[in-house]
């Protein structure tokens, strides 16, 4: 069904051998892109192909599948799934004409949320290719999503973190003592999530224990998750391990996904398992997944696509299981995807719109490594830009540097300057449970108490010796 | 940048406590005592809910030397001349390694300085794909050596070692050679006998590049010891990478990692037991990758202590 795009500038006539090619050319500059081979050429030619993009009927995408039908399961689940009623009142624009639509005064919070079965993930990669900034803020701010499992994600007004207490060796006190830190600052009410040194099923079941000790002590209305892989979260389950949430690393085609070791049947498998557990409270999302630009070049899975679309079709895999937050880790993977802090910026603003417009729970890893072009003030205007988007939650890591996985996210202080320029909060259950610790004061103030809360007192009290 | 843990626990958790400090309001955490059990950036303090300005510059100093070890260039002649303590060339002029004890030579010539595809550091950041091949010049290089030390019959070696600069020369310039002269005697200990190709000193190179000079150099295993990313507390991590029958184009699944290996993270001695243990793990099962594990951690977990933290005792 792929047809060449033509545009006539003046005497030159460009051309774009078919969607594919014309979606990536239009994509603002990024260096994954260029390593992939499917930049365009000129600033022109992109501009150019941003003109034809516009005027491509949003119909299209569904007549002309980028990875084909026969051959990848997530084209298969965005096809198969698509929601043609919720489609219908849209479905005579462009995609420039829904750019307009979107900005629009009709376009409510309540008219976006029916509409979202109807987009599919590269309606919206379409879209947000021919948006700046400024549209990619202001839609997104629109879309509400919430979320709930021990406490409600992503209401309008409210900003969590997912508190990472990361230790080379899994160390249990050195995990305590950034737990503690943590939740003293006020963080930890997305989840208290760690990234394993040691990547096994043992290790993961231990350090459950360790997450689900210390929130039923200190009553905490909070999830854990280990960041293992979905196999072994399900081994985990079956050895009686206290799962909350299940982690997985996912990718927009089913040949990226492979190549992470699982498919669908697998995360549904997953979800099944975790659910007969019963162990949410007011909701029961507990799929946790991360995703990224470049992640499936780098599997060599991309099919031609630009890093852009492939991330935004992983929100249809997403969107398949109800998560309770989706992470898009923006500047983990290095400058040979996204170069520098302008192109980080850029990607994490695309990522939290097209999350936000498709339905998700929208949370964003705001993070560089030390080989990129980028600084903490460029962490700082792309956090401040995603607290006024509405992004649902971002990270809180002591001092900024996770010396687990050597790069650079946010902080537990950084949360905290967000919250109070914005005057953003974070998850009611959670608020309450920090007043009533005294750690921080009431009245969404976000001033944090000096004492140390008893409990937590007592708790250091028995190493305090220990140190001296 | 690690703070000097010298709070006194009287102070913890007492109400009492006097937390801002003459100048400047800062409240400190009386916690930054559990930096004992980390060298996560905790107990930092604040300034209203920002941090205070100490931390604020010492972060910015840790990151300016991560940024340097990414950019700072490999320094050959010195590593060469280092490493040519281990070879029996002739023309090799052992250095006085003074600290060490003198290394037993066991490589059959000084080492080769070879370069990637990836003419200088921008493009080896952007392209990946380049860092993972090795120019024509060094290919030359490689033949040439081959040629002229096998003469007629095929030369062969039984493992190749390859130090390339990757993100961190700092992590290179001081960390490889100690851990080779652990690894040396180690092999040169072993019941069955190491015949090590010359070192390879590669500039601009990525893992993979390690494919293509074991391959050449007709290895039958090569060992990559490459810089990695820097983090904020490691700028000096270096990683190793193993593989069997290396060969252009293998992708990662066939080949073993050992990694942070660093005075301050993974010491040489461990690190070479280790790499040890996959030498030879590799040699009696004839693979590398997913299907070869690392056992030399078996029983770690559940020998450890109870799973018991602080958090979850009560005095």
């Amino acid at each position: 069904m792929s047809h060449t795009y033509r545009y006539i500038l003046g005497s030159h006539t460009y051309q774009f051998k078919d969607l594919a090619e014309l979606m990536a050319k239009a994509t603002p500059q990024r260096s994954g892109d260029r390593l992939a081979g499917v930049i365009a050429q000129s600033a022109e030619e992109r501009a150019v192909a941003q003109l034809t993009l516009a005027d491509v009927t949003l119909k299209t995408f569904l007549n002309e599948a980028l990875v084909p039908y026969e051959e990848d399961e997530v084209t298969r689940l965005i096809m198969d799934e698509h929601d043609s009623a919720a489609f219908a009142p849209i479905a005579h624009l462009t995609v420039g004409d829904f750019r307009n639509w979107l900005l629009s005064d009709y376009a409510t919070s309540e008219v976006l949320a029916q509409m979202r079965q109807g987009i599919t993930p590269e309606m919206a990669a379409a879209v947000s290719k021919i948006m700046r900034n400024q549209d990619l803020i202001l839609v997104a701010k629109k879309c509400h999503v919430s979320s709930a499992f021990r406490n409600t994600i992503g209401l309008p007004g409210h900003l969590s973190t997912r508190l990472q207490p990361n230790h080379p060796t899994d160390d249990v006190n050195g995990i305590a003592a950034s737990i503690l830190d943590g939740l003293l600052y006020g963080n930890g009410d997305a989840v208290i999530g760690i990234n394993p040194a040691t990547d096994n099923v043992a290790q993961a079941i231990k350090l459950m224990h360790l997450m689900n000790d210390v929130i039923q002590k200190y009553a905490i209305p909070t999830q854990s998750c280990v960041l293992t892989h979905v196999t072994n979260t399900i081994e985990c389950i079956e050895a009686g391990a206290p799962v909350d949430l299940v982690f997985q690393s996912i990718g927009g085609t089913e040949a990226t996904n492979s190549s992470f070791g699982f498919n669908l049947a697998t995360l549904a498998e997953a979800q099944d398992a975790a659910q007969s557990l019963k162990r949410g409270t007011v909701g029961n999302n507990l799929m946790y997944f991360e995703t990224g630009q470049g992640s499936s070049l780098s599997a060599n899975a991309h099919h031609g696509l630009d890093q852009q679309t492939c991330e935004v079709r992983a929100y249809a895999v997403a969107r398949k299981f109800n998560p309770l937050l989706v992470n898009t880790v923006v500047g983990f993977i290095g400058p040979e995807y996204l170069f520098d802090g302008k192109e980080i910026t850029r990607a994490g603003l695309e990522d939290h719109f097209c999350g936000k417009l498709l339905g998700l729970p929208m949370g964003c890893d705001v993070c560089y490594t030390n080989h990129a072009e980028a600084d903490q003030n460029d962490m700082d205007n792309l956090l401040t830009l995603l607290g006024v988007a509405g992004c649902a939650f971002v990270m809180g890591i002591p001092g900024s540097d996770d010396i687990m996985l050597n790069y650079q996210t946010t902080s537990f202080h950084d949360a905290l300057y967000v919250r109070r320029v914005l005057g953003s909060r974070p998850a009611p259950e959670f608020e309450d449970w920090l007043h009533k610790m005294e750690i921080m004061g009431s009245g969404g103030k976000h001033v944090l108490s000096d004492a140390i809360p008893g409990p937590f007192a007592r708790s250091l009290k028995s190493v305090g010796g220990g140190l001296r | 940048m690690k703070k000097s843990t010298s709070k006194t626990s009287e102070l913890i958790g007492s109400p009492k406590q006097k937390s801002h400090q003459e100048n400047g309001k800062v409240v400190e955490n009386p916690w930054s005592t559990l930096r004992s059990y980390t060298d996560a950036r905790i107990g930092l303090g604040r300034a209203g809910i920002s941090l205070p300005t100490s931390e604020m510059l010492g972060f910015q100093l840790a990151h300016a030397q991560a940024r340097d070890a990414v950019n700072l260039p490999l320094d050959i002649e010195t590593l060469r001349e280092k490493l040519s303590t281990f070879s029996a060339g002739r023309d090799s002029q052992p250095a006085r390694a003074a600290q060490t004890e003198p290394a037993k030579c066991c490589t059959p010539c000084p080492p080769i300085a070879l370069h990637s595809q990836a003419y200088d550091r921008m493009t080896y950041l952007q392209r990946p794909d380049l860092g993972r091949k090795l120019n024509d010049a060094s290919r030359n290089s490689l033949h040439r050596y081959m040629a002229e030390q096998g003469g007629e019959a095929e030369l062969k070696h039984d493992l190749a070692i390859v130090i390339a600069d990757g993100l961190s020369s700092l992590a290179v310039q001081q960390n490889a050679v100690p851990f080779i002269q652990n690894l040396v005697t180690l092999l040169q200990d072993d019941p069955q006998p190491w015949n090590l190709a010359p070192f390879t000193l590669v500039e601009q190179g990525r893992v993979a590049i390690g494919d293509d000079v074991g391959e050449l150099l007709n290895a039958q295993v090569v060992l990559v010891l490459i810089g990695e990313r820097p983090g904020l507390s490691s700028p000096d991590s270096l990683g190793l990478y193993l593989t069997w029958q290396p060969k252009t184009g293998l992708n990662d699944a066939s080949r073993n990692c050992i990694s942070n290996i660093r005075p301050a993270g993974l010491v040489y001695e461990e690190a070479a037991r280790r790499a040890l243990f996959l030498l030879r793990e590799a040699r009696r099962l004839k693979l590398s990758g997913v299907n070869l594990k690392d056992r030399t951690q078996d029983g770690v977990i559940e020998n450890r202590a109870q799973n018991k933290n602080f958090l979850l005792s009560d005095e």
